[in-house]
């Protein structure tokens, strides 16, 4: 257990974190008004997000330690704990959930118009499952949470969403349901070598046998390659973004395409590093596959909402590229590139769902020549867009940068191969940019639209003060992941050094 | 006091049976049925912490036994309670088929206490007979015969696996010259070696797989499910489960290592009876027979923690199959209040009911989402914990199969609540439910996420209960 702190200063935070929004979800439920809805889930959003500051503010960047940790036991018999805390890796993560939430709130406050009240309470949910899944320590816990998390997103898509939201949300259930049963039995197979226990941290750097290594990896792979989602396990999420309301998709894109990528860095690497030895190189060439895929495929979309879900998969593209590099800038850049994604698409889907409420359409068509009317809009359009492609001086440069340099260092061929998608990133950007902001001699009719109003303002500013904040003094950031990325980085490297000692050891 | 339950309920079924004579209105029979389910349940309560022999050591009470009849009479009392309407039963034999109710109950409180071959003979039996009549008592409104064709369906395969059963019951008879079922397993453990043991065994075993419907006794679900009235299927669907498991458990726990023929056969059968059950359920509109076939997958699921052989593996068993019961009884209840007449229930009838009736929507949602075994639900519990049991004791296939079949499963499921949540309610009437109806399913709800969120204090009680009859 030396791998956890306990911080007497904050005893219970992370579970009021957790907790806070399942209890306001729940008393939800007794109260039927539609306007107190919506202020006491922005409320109860609001309070997480606040009460989440201090984890920044007290986290210890000198450890690679589990912090803030509590740790409860749950089922005795199984050994089952509730046992949450979070490290470098999960950090950003956690406090990307927190922040952005009050944002979907506010983004949905005029966009639904229906069932207003179990609609907070699915969003409420949805937070207390997401921030779970990024503090268990505990396997059960993460896989409870990361599946109760499919009930809610699937009502908020199924119920709120567009047109074919049945068929989108149902593919979205039963692809991440899929993916993740072998995951089950990889960790019951897990508990059971490991003296039966499911703490997650005994589990990693073991030596468990090549060939089970190798089968862990893979239903490690299955379940988190397509939650990322990695080409070709993408087809669920442009469905799932285009049907989804506003805040569900900003949901899907910061927060839940996350759970894939974290899943690599926290499972997959420590606890079967010889498999991700063996198996990385496929991987960075799926990884480059997405990259170029969903750049073209991008380009080729007239659906707004499509066009940033195709931008996605390319984006997590280079973010399992710089985690399966496996060296300080690339895994840097990827945990940094998936803060940054977070915020870039969020805020993307949020100028879209706001041109959506107002035109009632998500065709790139509909949509083109609102600069003139709309200047507030376009503005922040236009950083977000640059933001998107990695334009310097925004978060994501910062990022992309990281990765590539990484890439580098691992292998030219491959750096070389990703390098086109970032060109093509550029062009599907700017070409949405300049239909809307512009468009052509036969735009349609935008005089009527009104521009931004004080809320949806206030929507977008935190976004684009991070974007700058990121893009100009990523510094902070990167100090609150360093030592763990270094921690797991040193871990992986010694593994594979003691194996080679032993393999020398042999053979002499 | 230790035959307690069983005499109260002599005394209800005799009770209705005075009723039927009469002329009553359909109230007072609800409302005396209630009222007697009521009495029976305490009566088990009461009796709980008994223990003794009974009958020249032919029916044990001990905690095991009473665990099993308290989990009956509850699970009968919230049929009662839901299905009270009885919209599926004419009106004159209302009284009588309560009669029926009763005595089948009875016989299945017997059948958990009986540790003799004879005795568990005649409780099967007469839980059984008591139910062949329940089935066809359905109202013939609209000219449909098919609760005949149910009834007779069931008899037939009733009586064709009792007729394995008692086969099965003269072999061990004459390998051992007993009865008694403590004597039978003692001797016939040391004579695995030869196929007539593993053949009285597995033919004996037969019986409760029909009980339990498990693969290949399972033939009669689909229809039955489908012709008895939905209070009868309510019914059947999972108050003889619970007795089905007991005295599973209790013939199982007593095979020893050099059975392994019978734990092949209990595998195969197990992984037959998920894919079959699930493969099926996939392509029904009625939402009965879904969730028949749904019924075949979950037994597969109590199989293989049974076979696991360890008091683990049965205390995880037991708490499955309560949990199973808990959710399928939400199930039906939603089925019994949507359905207007008694009619059967189309899974598209269920469109929109979210609008219709909210806590019957969200009911159903949740009872399914618990059958399909998605967390923070008793479902998802139940299953994590068969898989690790199986799991330790080697059965890496077995485990692989079993999930590949929650994947399966989880479709069929998810559609059903499409159709309640996502589509449109059209001219569908609104859901009316009474208060009783509405509190009994909250209470459902509530054990549903109680049981799946602290299953710590359930198992040990269970692996309790299990450990008497070790």
């Amino acid at each position: 257990m030396d791998q956890l702190l306990f911080n007497p200063d904050y005893p219970y935070i992370l579970s009021i974190l957790i907790f806070l929004p399942l209890a306001g979800g729940l008393l939800l439920l007794f109260i039927k008004n539609d306007d107190f809805a919506r202020y006491w889930a922005l409320g109860i959003t609001a309070l997480t997000a606040i009460i989440s500051i201090p984890l920044v503010v007290a986290f210890d960047t000198s450890t690679s330690k589990y912090q803030f940790v509590e740790q409860v036991s749950w089922v005795k018999s199984l050994n089952i704990q509730y046992v949450i805390g979070i490290d470098g890796i999960s950090i950003l993560l956690v406090m990307l959930t927190t922040l952005i939430m009050p944002l979907c709130v506010l983004a949905s406050w005029t966009y639904i118009k229906t069932r207003v009240q179990a609609f907070m309470v699915c969003l409420l949910i949805m937070e207390t499952a997401m921030l779970g899944v990024f503090m268990a320590l505990d396997f059960v816990l993460f896989y409870i949470l990361w599946e109760a998390m499919l009930i809610p997103m699937y009502l908020l898509i199924g119920i709120w969403g567009g047109p074919r939201r049945i068929y989108a949300s149902i593919k979205f259930f039963l692809y991440t349901l899929a993916g993740s049963v072998m995951l089950l039995v990889a960790i019951i197979w897990l508990y059971i070598y490991n003296g039966y226990s499911f703490f997650i941290p005994d589990m990693m750097w073991q030596n468990y046998s090549s060939t089970a290594q190798i089968l862990l990896f893979l239903a490690f792979f299955l379940a988190f390659a397509i939650k990322v989602p990695m080409f070709p396990f993408h087809t669920w999420l442009p469905a799932a973004h285009v049907e989804a309301p506003t805040a569900g998709s900003v949901i899907l894109a910061s927060v839940l395409l996350k759970m894939g990528t974290y899943g690599f860095l926290r499972f997959a690497i420590p606890i079967t590093p010889e498999a991700t030895m063996t198996l990385a190189p496929y991987i960075l060439w799926l990884s480059i596959a997405g990259i170029i895929y969903g750049g073209f495929t991008a380009l080729a979309q007239h659906d707004m909402k499509k066009l940033i879900a195709y931008s996605s998969v390319g984006h997590m593209g280079f973010v399992t590229l710089g985690i399966f590099v496996l060296n300080t800038s690339g895994v840097e850049g990827a945990i940094l590139q998936m803060l940054n994604h977070g915020i870039t698409t969020g805020a993307l889907f949020l100028c879209i769902g706001m041109i959506y409420e107002r035109t009632h359409s998500r065709e790139l068509s509909s949509a083109t020549g609102v600069g003139k009317y709309m200047p507030i809009y376009v503005t922040f359009l236009t950083f977000f867009s640059l933001s998107s492609f990695g334009f310097p001086a925004t978060n994501s440069f910062i990022g992309e940068f990281l990765i590539l340099a990484g890439t580098f260092e691992y292998s030219i061929p491959l750096a070389l191969a990703a390098i086109p998608g970032a060109v093509l990133a550029a062009a599907y950007m700017l070409r949405m940019l300049q239909k809307i902001v512009w468009g052509g001699t036969d735009n349609p009719d935008q005089s009527w639209l009104n521009d931004l109003n004080v809320r949806e303002i206030i929507t977008l500013s935190p976004f684009l003060f991070f974007v700058f904040w990121i893009g100009l003094g990523a510094q902070p950031f990167i100090d609150l992941i360093h030592v763990s990325v270094a921690n797991l980085l040193d871990n992986y490297h010694a593994f594979h050094g003691q194996a080679i000692a032993v393999t020398d050891l042999i053979l002499h | 006091m230790q035959f307690l339950p069983e005499l109260t309920l002599l005394g209800a079924g005799l009770i209705v049976f005075i009723i039927s004579l009469g002329k009553t209105s359909a109230d007072t029979t609800r409302n005396v049925a209630i009222g007697l389910g009521t009495t029976v349940f305490v009566a088990t309560l009461l009796s709980f912490s008994q223990t003794g022999r009974l009958f020249y050591d032919a029916y044990q009470v001990d905690l095991y036994s009473q665990v099993f009849k308290t989990l009956i009479a509850g699970a009968m009392l919230i049929v009662l309670i839901f299905g009270g309407n009885l919209k599926g039963i004419d009106n004159s034999v209302r009284p009588e088929y309560y009669l029926f109710l009763f005595m089948s109950v009875l016989g299945l409180m017997m059948l958990v206490s009986s540790v003799e071959l004879l005795s568990i003979f005649v409780a099967l039996e007469l839980s059984s007979f008591a139910v062949y009549i329940m089935v066809p008592m359905r109202d013939d409104s609209g000219n449909l015969r098919f609760q005949m064709e149910a009834g007779i369906k069931y008899l037939l395969f009733g009586v064709t696996a009792t007729g394995f059963m008692l086969f099965g019951m003269s072999y061990m008879y004459g390998l051992t010259g007993s009865t008694q079922l403590s004597v039978v397993i003692e001797k016939l453990s040391l004579m695995y070696s030869q196929p007539v043991a593993v053949i009285a065994m597995v033919m004996v075993l037969a019986g409760f797989f029909y009980k339990l419907a498990i693969f290949p006794f399972h033939f009669w679900v689909p229809d039955v499910y489908e012709g008895a009235s939905n209070e009868t299927t309510a019914f059947i669907a999972s108050v003889p489960k619970l007795a089905a498991v007991a005295l599973l458990i209790r013939l199982v726990s007593l095979i020893n290592q050099e059975g392994q023929v019978i734990v092949n056969v209990l595998m195969v059968c197990a992984v037959l009876s998920m894919f079959y059950g699930n493969l099926s359920a996939l392509v029904q509109k009625d939402i009965k027979r879904m969730l028949g076939f749904s019924g075949i997958a979950h037994a597969g699921f109590v199989l293989l923690g049974i076979l696991t052989f360890q008091i683990t593996g049965y205390a995880n068993a037991l708490y499955y199959i309560i949990g199973y019961v808990v959710m399928n009884l939400a199930c039906f209840l939603v089925i019994c209040t949507v359905s207007q007449k008694g009619e059967n229930v189309m899974i598209e009838d269920l469109s929109g009911l979210y609008k219709r009736s909210p806590l019957m929507a969200f009911s159903l949602a949740v009872g399914l989402f618990a059958l399909a075994g998605i967390p923070p639900f008793v479902g998802f519990m139940g299953k994590f914990m068969i898989l690790t049991s199986a799991l330790k004791e080697g059965y890496l296939i077995l485990v692989i199969l079993a999930a590949i079949n929650t994947a399966i499963a989880i479709f069929y499921y998810l559609s059903v609540v499409r159709v309640t949540f996502c589509s449109d309610p059209e001219d569908r009437v609104t859901i009316n439910s009474s208060m009783l109806t509405n509190a009994t399913s909250i209470i459902l709800l509530l054990v549903i996420v109680i049981m799946g969120v602290t299953p710590q204090r359930f198992v040990d009680f269970a692996s309790t209960a299990v450990q008497t009859i070790m």
